[in-house]
């Protein structure tokens, strides 16, 4: 391969990376490596060569052919896939004041350790609040206890059988013994079926009326993810966006420095019905929600058809083992599911509780984990805020 | 049997073979199993069900005319089923029958438990020992995250070691296809190994192409008819579009019933071939005239 022709490829693959494709090293090697084997001669080869070995998700397909036209000047001759994707995955963007675990100039250096005695009684007198209405410090506070619950879901009986000391004979294993002991069966081995966490699955509305409650959940989201690796976590808003890549960071001020890039619909309306269906799309019903427990954070103020969100929440109800709803409203007095798409969703939902502070978080947290039996039918979303 | 390297020497000519081999592949996908055999890297294909992942790994082990060798994931599964495993009741067996003749040598013994014969070749074994050989490593999105890592162990660099009998190594690698239905992100480090196609729904052209090169009785007409109305069905926006493998379903129905061509009422009463929710049925139903419809 001629340099030329490398430092075309290096230079295309920088593009690439610019752009948001993750081109490592080795892909570029490989690009370079299939050129030679389809010769670099036309650019339908190039192209090619191209885009089987930078790409990694049909999103990189359609980053890929931008800029190989851009670079390029032109597509090759005919470009012979339509690459259709939805149109997600666009990061989010806190609101500045998000506390991002910076202190406040009250608690430098010399007041650290008197803070720290203070924590566990500020707390207390933090825990029923309203975390709309909290000062700063108070909100910085909240969100760093935020950060350390430790959200879990139900288990479940895995395929897999696991050694265990009671349950059925596990033929294999006790065979493998005998024949240790010279074909003597001198003790019997069982086994059972493994557990495994449930997925857990957020949905958190990031529209104009949530936007005092969205961040508090998002940390919640990003404590479950730091425990249970599996964990999804979306926005909705007027689009849905997949954040559970930005919030795997193990740090929750760099996690949700790294959700914030700019995005269109923060403190826009909702249109909770339409962002359902792409979700389920997309993502739910191919198996990120079967089986899973999922938390939808909204105040259910729908500005789309309430049918259409009712129907979705059918089809969510049909594949998710358990449906919890965050509304932040629910922690009020009096409340009453008055809302158009609150009313729609609420004969999906198992489960109707407040997430406007502290203590209904941690209360959140003890729901998730709790075993309970599979709801079926009847009257349902019992409250416990 | 063919050699790999002599399969073909461009893709435009293993497009050919596939061709001979039932299955139509476009450009795009061509390229990217021909520099899959070339480079000897495993091609990792991904898109929505039924637009023929499983069948390219078939139709490429009948162009080398090699032995495919399935793994189908799930979710638990493990080195016993993808890998070897021993026989042990039929290493017991050996036990006892070596005693009753009165076998003393314990190192032989063992030695002889722990022979090729008692072990059981799982298919990522298998697909080593085999050359050459066609591995599918199916719905690789289905087994769990740890499975991702062993798999690329043994995709990296083709041997399996087994403590006791020492290591298995791949004479010549066998030709692997990984498929995904994209229901979770599979691990960059395992993408990054393999060469990655996304595989989109067919054009009308090539769905019609598709069609007769399965079910080549079909009158033109039907085919035409049925492309047309699946490309509509998928532009729905239903639960479940359909895929390729629906269409060729479909048409087989309506073949069933004698038809040559589509109409509302063949639509309406077949449409369970295509459809496979109840809310896309019901939905489709009120609108079969259209769907059946001619530009």
């Amino acid at each position: 391969m001629s340099i030329a022709v490398d430092a075309e490829v290096v230079g295309f693959a920088r593009r690439l990376a610019a752009a948001g494709v993750d081109v490592a090293p080795t892909r570029v090697h490989a690009m370079l490596e299939a050129l030679d084997v389809l010769g670099a001669g036309s650019l339908r080869s190039v192209y090619w060569a191209g885009r089987v070995t930078l790409c990694a998700s049909p999103e990189d397909v359609e980053r890929y052919d931008r800029v190989f036209a851009a670079h390029f000047g032109r597509r090759p001759d005919r470009p012979p896939q339509r690459v259709t994707v939805p149109p997600v995955t666009r990061m989010i963007a806190l609101p500045d004041d998000s506390g991002d675990g910076a202190r406040d100039g009250a608690d430098d250096d010399r007041d650290q350790e008197r803070q720290r005695i203070a924590t566990a009684s500020r707390v207390e007198v933090l825990r029923h609040r309203d975390v709309s209405t909290l000062s700063r410090a108070d909100r910085a506070e909240v969100d760093r206890y935020v950060s350390t619950l430790l959200p879990a879901a139900p288990d479940r009986a895995t395929r897999r059988l696991r050694p265990s000391p009671s349950g059925p004979v596990d033929a294999r294993r006790t065979v493998r013994s005998m024949l240790r002991h010279g074909g003597e069966p001198v003790d019997l081995r069982r086994h059972r079926h493994g557990r495994r966490q449930r997925r857990l699955v957020f949905l958190v509305d990031v529209s104009g009326s949530m936007a005092p409650y969205a961040e508090t959940l998002l940390r919640f989201a990003h404590a479950a993810c730091r425990v249970r690796p599996g964990t999804e976590v979306f926005t909705v808003g007027t689009r849905l966006t997949r954040v559970t890549r930005e919030l795997r960071r193990r740090d929750p001020a760099a996690a949700l420095a790294a959700a914030s890039v700019a995005i269109d619909d923060w403190s826009g309306g909702t249109r909770l019905g339409d962002e359902l269906k792409e979700f389920l799309d997309r993502w739910g019903q191919r198996g990120t929600a079967r089986g899973a427990v999922v938390v939808i954070g909204s105040d259910g103020w729908e500005r789309g058809d309430p049918a259409l969100l009712a129907a979705q929440m059918a089809r969510l109800s049909r594949l998710a083992r358990r449906i919890v709803w965050v509304n932040p409203h629910r922690g009020y007095q009096g409340y009453s599911p008055s809302t158009g798409g609150m009313r729609a969703a609420l004969p999906y939902v198992d489960r109707l509780v407040a997430g406007h502070s502290l203590g209904a978080m941690e209360e959140l947290a003890g729901l998730l984990a709790g075993r309970e039996p599979a709801r079926r039918g009847g009257a349902r979303a019992r409250s416990d805020a | 049997m063919a050699d790999i390297d002599s399969a073909a020497t461009t893709p435009g000519e293993l497009a050919g073979r596939l061709d001979a081999a039932g299955y139509l592949a476009d450009e795009g996908l061509a390229t990217a199993a021909f520099l899959a055999l070339r480079m000897g890297r495993p091609l990792f294909l991904e898109g929505e069900a039924g637009v023929g992942k499983t069948s390219l790994a078939q139709a490429l082990a009948g162009v080398l005319d090699a032995p495919l060798i399935r793994l189908q994931c799930y979710e638990g599964v493990d080195a016993a089923q993808a890998l070897y495993d021993w026989d042990f009741p039929r290493q017991l067996l050996h036990l006892r029958a070596a005693e009753a003749a009165g076998v003393t040598d314990v190192d032989r013994l063992e030695h002889e438990l722990y022979d090729r014969r008692f072990l059981l070749a799982r298919p990522l074994l298998r697909a080593l020992e085999t050359t050459p050989s066609v591995l599918l490593v199916d719905e690789i999105d289905r087994a769990d995250d740890e499975f991702e890592a062993f798999l690329l162990e043994v995709l990296s660099d083709f041997t399996i070691s087994i403590p006791e009998l020492g290591t298995v190594r791949a004479e010549t690698p066998p030709v692997v296809v990984v498929t995904s239905n994209r229901t979770r992100e599979v691990h960059d480090a395992l993408k990054r190994r393999c060469l990655y196609h996304w595989l989109a729904h067919p054009t009308f052209e090539r769905e019609v192409a598709v069609i007769r090169r399965h079910l080549p009785d079909v009158s033109a007409r039907l085919a035409d008819d049925v492309a047309r109305a699946v490309q509509r069905l998928r532009a729905a926006g239903l639960l479940k579009p359909p895929g390729l493998a629906e269409s060729i379903d479909w048409v087989t129905a309506l073949t069933a019933l004698g038809a040559t061509e589509l109409s509302a009422d063949l639509a309406a009463r077949t449409l369970g071939a295509v459809l496979k929710y109840q809310e896309d049925t019901e939905r489709i139903m009120g609108e079969v005239a259209e769907l059946a419809g001619r530009p």
